[in-house]
Order: structure tokens, then C-alpha cells, then sequence
């Protein structure tokens, strides 16, 4: 077959290319509508299962969040539960420790309110008046002074006796007083031990008061949790998000502390498994034994913690009664002890493993370097050794960070897996939209591929049409005649 | 051991209890010949130099066996000292100072021999090698690479090196190299066209001591 096999008039291209243009369009026109049909047909076929599924995950995308949101508050309400009852667990603490005294100081302060009342009335009774020295004084003041001396010497007498009466009655009068206020100041130390008895009533009733605030506000965040409000969802969202990084942060700086730790004991486990085996191209067989002690420390630490109830991650573990939990807390703390003992000497072994090595190097070299003698050579030996016992109980800890990394975890995962999702939905839906337009665009691009054919259709038509139209009018006008 | 091969390693944790081990050998087996005819023998001082290089360098589990080259090398006597060091640190510091202390005695009166059998030691060299069980074998050649055999010593035969790296150390140039600098060249293309017949997978020559970590880098 040669390049002009196809050409009808082989001498002359453009004839053939016309005469086929000519032939194709008339195809082309006769097959319009089977054609369009097609294009419809194929739109439809493949912008329908796009739309159908970006609709199903949209769906999903629903679901998922219906049931984040029933873990997020069902997670919350118990944790808010917990805080609730811990908060009224420290006001029954508080109640029991302050308030327990509560009828001794009520019969203190009873007490000393009598004591104080009894002494006031005594300060109230001031000695009666002789009952007739008015009189007695006004009979006095009346006798007049004739000159006589019989006279004058009575009163004279009168008056000597009535100042001495005078003076003892002013004497009992301040006997009186004092005696008064003797008990007036025999009220102090009553009225300071009522004083300060009521400042810490004061005082106990407003830390109440202060942790009753709290239990109020735990209260309300319950009742909205329960509730299901957006915004207490939104509250939870964020407050997983902070815990999430938080985690996430404090589990990078335990990552650290555990490549430390590795350092400590790869080398000397070689020692122990042997340093020519291999589990990867590049990973030891001793260096995977130094992993493995790593993470039974860590796994110790963990059951020790889930022991001592600071963290739920093992149902099994909460729920053993008290006897069996104390057992394993103690076996866990025993192994965690042991553990830090052995990695102590394993670092040990790896100061003096590398000592050695720096003195066959040095016993090899031309140079000689001179040692390290006395105790400041001794101060990384005795660092390693320390950290290599501290570090497993430091790792202990990641537990916490981990409980809250992995219920943080499901809220994260789940909101970025709705976001996922939705955005699938959003593209599935886009390409559905896009093909459907582009069959839509075919189908105008195969017009404009005949559109010679098309305009003598119109042409013909138009008349005919026009003709119909005017035979209407026609009729129309015969029936209004 | 870096830390992001610390991480990655993790998951080849979790996968080790399932067996899946690596099974090949990472252990490195290396034969050094050393010349030690003619002049040469005077060179021996840097010999011992490249020894203490290699017991530095070595880890426990390989191997190190250092022989010399004399008229007929193809002995076991020619072999001064050899080790498979052990796998636990210690032990195999141990051993690399009694290797040591071998090689200096070794070396402290050498005494330079007529004629200079190199393929000889290759061939021992070769042998020795794959007796063991190691992964990466390499035959080090402290010589000028100038081969003088006796008239009966038979050695123009195919030879195997199969998975073995030649490395040509302290290739030092000879009087006649000098005026014509092209046999040089052409002895060392001579030996690598050899050593690569051979079927070793690497040839090199190091002549700076002060790079001696291009012996054991693989290229």
C-alpha cells in the first residue's frame, strides 16, 4: 500500500483531499444524531460513576465525621466525667479535712460568745446608790449657819463625815471600775481566738467556694458535651490537636533519649551476641539486641505506669484486683531496676571497651599520645554509667506521652482522614463535571466538522418552513374571517 | 550508626523474629603479600605501617593473614602471620596485638631474595580467601610489581581471582622506569589486563600512604 493508494485522483491532492472531505461529511451528517447520541451516551457513562462515587464519599466523608464525633464526645464526657469526680473526690478531701472540725469550733466559738456575754453583764452591774444620801445631803444643805458655834461644829462634823463617806464611796466606785476593766481585758485573748477561729472558717469556705467554681465549670463543659453542641466538639477537636503535638513533641525528645541510650549499649552487646552478625546490610545482630533491651525497658516502664494507674492503655491491667496489680507493679519495677543495672554495667563495658581499643590504635600508631591519668579521666566512665541507669527509668515515662499520643491520635487521624476524603469527593466530582463538558464540546466540534452539510439543511428548510408558517397564518386568518 | 538509621531500623526490628536475617557474609578477608626481594625489602618499614593501618581498620569477624613474596610464593611458609578475628571486641583486640608483635618480629631482619614470585602469592592468596567465609576479599600487593622468576618456576597459566580485590600498594618506580616512564605504565596495564582475566571484581593501585582508606573502600 503506498502513500497515493488513497487518493482518488492520484495527480491531483487537493481533488482527493476535497472529494474525501466531501465524502466524510456526507458520512459524517448522515451518522449526526447516532453520533451525538454517542457522545451523550459516553458523557453520561463516564461522568455518572464519578459522580455516584465523589457522591458515596461524600457520604462516607458524613459518616466518618458522625462518628469522630460520637468517639470525640464520647471520649471527652468520660474524661470530663474523670476530672469531675477526681474534683469532687479533692472537695470531699477538703470537706473531711476542714469542715470535720466544724462542731468542736462551733462549740469553741459557743463557748467563748457565753463566756464573753456572762463577763459583759458582769462589767454592766455598777453598785447601787445608798438610797437616801440625796435626801440625806439635801437635809444637810438646808440647815442654815445661824453662827452658833454648836452649830457650826455639827457641821463641820457633818462635813468631816460626809467627806470621809465621800471618799470611800469614790474608793468603791474605782474598786468597782477596775474590777471592770479587768474583764474588759479579760476579753482579748476571746475575742482573737474568735477572730482568727472565723478567718479560717473564712478561709476554708472560700477554698470551697474556689474549687465548687471549678466542679461549676467541669459541670458546664459536661452538660455541653452531652448536649453534642458544636462547640464543645470544636473545644475537644482543638484540645486533641494541642495534645497531639504536645505528645508528639515529648515522644521526639524520648526518641532521643532512647538513640542515646542505644549508643550506650550497641558496642558492648557485641561483646555479649557477637559483632559479625548481620539482621540488614547494616544493622547488627548486636545492635538489634540493644534495641530489644530498649524497648523491654520501655515496655516495663509502661506496665509500671498502667500498674500504678497513671495511664489506661491495657483494659487487662485496670481491671486485676488490688493484690495481683501490686504484684505486677512490683515485678515491673524490679525488672526496670534490673534493667538499669545491666545497661549501668554495659556502659561501663563500653568505656572500657573503647579504652582498649584507643590503646591497641595507640600501641599501633607511630605517635604515642599521652593518657588521661586521675579522676578527670574517670568523669565519662562514671556520666555513662549514670545516664545508662537513669535513662531507662527516664524512658519509663514516654508511656503518658504515648496514651495521649495514640487517643489523640483517632481525632487527628480521623480529621484528616475526612479531609481526605473530601477532597477525593471534590475531584471525583470535578472529573465528572469535566468529562461531561467535554462530550458536550465533541459533540459541537463534530457540527463544526460539518457544518457545510448543516447550512444546506437550513437552507432548504428555512423555506419550507417559512411556506408552513404562511400557510398557518392563512388558516388562521380564515378562521377569524 | 547515625539516628536516621537508628529510625529506619525499626522496622527491620519488628521483622528480625520472623527470620528474615541477613544471610551473607559482612565479614572482610584480606591477604597482604609483601615483597620482600631486592631492593624492595628495604620498604618493609612502610609494610608495617600498612599492617597497623589494617588491624586498626579491621572489625571483629574478619580476617587478616600477611605473607611474604620470595622466589616461589606459592607456600604456606611464606605465610607470617594470619588471623580470623573473633567476634567479641575485646578478644579481637587481643589478637590484633599478638598479630602485631608476629609481624614485627617478622620484619626485623628480612632479607632481600633473588627473584620475586608474584602470581605465586597470588595464587595462595586466592586460595586463602575462598577457604573462608568471607564477603569481601581483598589481596593487597606491597611490591613494585616487577615479577623475576627462575628459569623453572612455571607461572604463565590462567589464574583465579573470582570476587577478588587486587590492590597494588607503594608501587615504586624502578631505575629503568625512570628513563622510560612507558614500562611503568606498562606494567601496571600488564597486571591489571591479568588480575581483570582473572576475574577480579576490582583493580587498584595506591601509592600515597597517606591515603591508605582507599585499600578497603570498595569503588
Amino acid at each position: 500500500m503506498t502513500f497515493q493508494s488513497w487518493m482518488l485522483w492520484p495527480d491531483n491532492v487537493a481533488v482527493s483531499v476535497l472529494l474525501l472531505a466531501i465524502v466524510a461529511m456526507a458520512f459524517m451528517y448522515a451518522a449526526r444524531r447516532p453520533m451525538h447520541e454517542l457522545f451523550r451516551a459516553l458523557g453520561h457513562g463516564l461522568s455518572a460513576p464519578l459522580r455516584l462515587a465523589a457522591r458515596s464519599l461524600a457520604a462516607a466523608a458524613t459518616d466518618i465525621r458522625f462518628r469522630n464525633r460520637a468517639v470525640l464526645l464520647a471520649h471527652g464526657k468520660q474524661e470530663v466525667g474523670q476530672r469531675i469526680e477526681r474534683e469532687f473526690e479533692r472537695l470531699g478531701a477538703i470537706v473531711t479535712r476542714d469542715l470535720q472540725g466544724y462542731p468542736t469550733l462551733q462549740r469553741k466559738l459557743l463557748d467563748e460568745i457565753t463566756k464573753i456575754e456572762e463577763d459583759y453583764k458582769k462589767c454592766g452591774e455598777v453598785p447601787p446608790p445608798s438610797p437616801d444620801w440625796t435626801e440625806a445631803v439635801k437635809a444637810v444643805a438646808n440647815i442654815k449657819s445661824t453662827g452658833n458655834e454648836l452649830v457650826v461644829k455639827v457641821l463641820e462634823e457633818i462635813k468631816r463625815s460626809v467627806a470621809n463617806i465621800h471618799d470611800k464611796a469614790l474608793t468603791e466606785y474605782r474598786k468597782a471600775y477596775e474590777t471592770r476593766h479587768r474583764i474588759l481585758e479579760g476579753f482579748m485573748p476571746f475575742w482573737r481566738s474568735v477572730d482568727k477561729n472565723l478567718a479560717q472558717v473564712e478561709k476554708n469556705v472560700a477554698a470551697l467556694h474556689a474549687s465548687v467554681s471549678t466542679v461549676d465549670a467541669h459541670m458546664g463543659k459536661y452538660e455541653q458535651i452531652s448536649a453534642g453542641t458544636d462547640k464543645a466538639e470544636h473545644a475537644l477537636t482543638v484540645s486533641a490537636f494541642t495534645q497531639f503535638a504536645i505528645a508528639l513533641l515529648v515522644m521526639t525528645v524520648a526518641a532521643g533519649g532512647a538513640f542515646i541510650n542505644f549508643k550506650l549499649i550497641a558496642l558492648p552487646m557485641s561483646e555479649m551476641v557477637g559483632a559479625g552478625d548481620y539482621i540488614t546490610s547494616s544493622l547488627r545482630t548486636s545492635e538489634v539486641a540493644a534495641l530489644v533491651i530498649i524497648f523491654v525497658e520501655a515496655s516495663m516502664g509502661l506496665f509500671l505506669l498502667e500498674a500504678m494507674r497513671v495511664t489506661h492503655l491495657f483494659p487487662r491491667i485496670a481491671n486485676l484486683n488490688e493484690q495481683l496489680r501490686r504484684r505486677m507493679l512490683w515485678v515491673a519495677f524490679v525488672l526496670l531496676v534490673t534493667l538499669a543495672g545491666v545497661e549501668a554495667a554495659l556502659a561501663l563495658m563500653r568505656d572500657m571497651l573503647i579504652q582498649d581499643k584507643q590503646a591497641l590504635l595507640q600501641s599501633l600508631a607511630t605517635v604515642q599520645a599521652a593518657p588521661t591519668e586521675g579522676w578527670v579521666g574517670r568523669i565519662p566512665t562514671a556520666g555513662q554509667m549514670l545516664l545508662g541507669f537513669i535513662l531507662p527509668f527516664a524512658l519509663a515515662f514516654i508511656a503518658i506521652p504515648l496514651e495521649s499520643l495514640i487517643h489523640s491520635a483517632r481525632t487527628v487521624g480521623g480529621v484528616f482522614l475526612i479531609a481526605l476524603v473530601r477532597g477525593a469527593a471534590l475531584i471525583l466530582r470535578v472529573a465528572g463535571q469535566a468529562l461531561r463538558h467535554a462530550c458536550r464540546i465533541l459533540i459541537r466540534l463534530y457540527d463544526i466538522a460539518i457544518v457545510l452539510p448543516l447550512l444546506a439543511e437550513q437552507l432548504v428548510k428555512r423555506p419550507r418552513k417559512r411556506a408552513r408558517a404562511d400557510a398557518d397564518d392563512t388558516e388562521i386568518q380564515r378562521t377569524h374571517a | 550508626m547515625d539516628k536516621r538509621t537508628f529510625l529506619a531500623s525499626l522496622p527491620a526490628l519488628a521483622l528480625a523474629p520472623w527470620g528474615c536475617g541477613d544471610a551473607r557474609s559482612h565479614a572482610h578477608g584480606v591477604f597482604m603479600l609483601v615483597d620482600t626481594s631486592g631492593t624492595y625489602s628495604q620498604e618493609a618499614s612502610k609494610a608495617l605501617l600498612i599492617v597497623s593501618y589494617l588491624l586498626g581498620t579491621l572489625q571483629p569477624g574478619d580476617s587478616l593473614a600477611v605473607a611474604r613474596v620470595q622466589s616461589r610464593s606459592f607456600s604456606e611458609k611464606d605465610i607470617i602471620a594470619k588471623a580470623t578475628f573473633d567476634t567479641r571486641p575485646s578478644q579481637a583486640n587481643a589478637q590484633k596485638r599478638a598479630f602485631r608483635d608476629k609481624i614485627d618480629a617478622a620484619f626485623k631482619n628480612v632479607s632481600g631474595s633473588k627473584y620475586t614470585d608474584i602470581t605465586g602469592g597470588l595464587i595462595q592468596a586466592a586460595q586463602f580467601l575462598n577457604e573462608g567465609a568471607a564477603g569481601t576479599r581483598t589481596v593487597i600487593i606491597f611490591s613494585d610489581m616487577q615479577e623475576e622468576l627462575d628459569k623453572v618456576t612455571v607461572r604463565n597459566f590462567p589464574i583465579s581471582l573470582k570476587n577478588i580485590r587486587v590492590i597494588a600498594v607503594n608501587v615504586v618506580k624502578l631505575r629503568t622506569d625512570n628513563v622510560d616512564p612507558r614500562l611503568y605504565m606498562g606494567r601496571l596495564d600488564q597486571w591489571k589486563a591479568r588480575v581483570e582475566k582473572a576475574g577480579a571484581s576490582e583493580w587498584g593501585v595506591v601509592n600515597d600512604l597517606d591515603h591508605l582508606d582507599r585499600i578497603l573502600a570498595r569503588s
